[in-house]
């Protein structure tokens, strides 16, 4: 498995503290979707289930704010982060 | 022009740069955002602000290319600070200079108010013991809709 066939997944804010987990990357599926790809680091149990709970989770794919039937190609940078609360 | 970082800035400076951007400069406005005591929680002695590298200011760009579609805007600039940040320093700087004050004043609220709503930062609060990552609040999401 070279690092084409992968896709990088990052956490920001209290996602990243609570997953205690700031990137890691999973295999590139075909067909696989980003709301998918949620559903299944949801089911690792323990605090990756808030993944599919209430709380809204935010989705980007190369740095672009997308929908959760957006289709993952190998090499896509995906991020899910809670909403955004700057300025 | 837009920065994130994580040191302090002088919006004298930033001023002055605006004022020097060019020709056909009648007004200027800025705003500038502070740590306040109190948000979700009371006794708010500190900030930590994160953000996602590359997203954000590509966000803001676009938000900045927003503003200059739909008013006359010279020059802009977006400082936007992230780590650790104590009660009462700055946090964000939003400055438009413009032919005339309407352009000048809508451009730099329609930047901040889209900011606080799509730009890729998140706020935790820190009081003397506890710590709580920001809502995203309605208000703030109703002011970004009443710019549509």
């Amino acid at each position: 498995m070279t690092a084409d066939n992968t896709i990088t997944v990052k956490f920001f804010a209290r996602l990243r503290e609570e997953l205690d987990t700031a990137s890691l990357t999973v295999d590139a599926e075909p067909e696989l979707t980003a709301g998918k790809l949620l559903q299944s680091l949801a089911a690792r149990g323990g605090s990756w289930t808030q993944l599919a709970g209430a709380q809204p989770v935010m989705i980007a794919v190369n740095q672009v704010m997308t929908k959760p039937d957006k289709v993952l190609q190998p090499g896509d940078e995906v991020a899910f982060f809670p909403p955004v609360t700057g300025g | 022009m837009i920065r994130v970082q994580h040191q302090d800035f002088d919006p004298a400076e930033e001023y002055r740069a605006l004022r020097d951007s060019g020709s056909g400069t009648g007004a200027i406005a800025t705003f500038t955002g502070l740590v306040r005591d109190s948000g979700d929680l009371k006794g708010v002695t500190g900030l930590f602000l994160e953000h996602y590298p590359g997203m954000t200011e590509q966000v803001v760009e676009g938000l900045v290319r927003d503003a200059s579609d739909r008013w006359d805007v010279r020059e802009a600039r977006v400082i936007h600070r992230v780590g650790n940040l104590a009660l009462g320093e700055q946090i964000v700087f939003v400055g438009v200079c413009s032919a005339h004050r309407g352009d000048a004043f809508a451009a730099c609220e329609y930047i901040m108010d889209a900011l606080k709503t799509s730009a890729p930062f998140w706020k935790k609060e820190i009081t003397g013991d506890s710590e709580h990552w920001v809502e995203q609040k309605s208000a703030d999401l109703d002011r970004t809709q009443s710019w549509k």
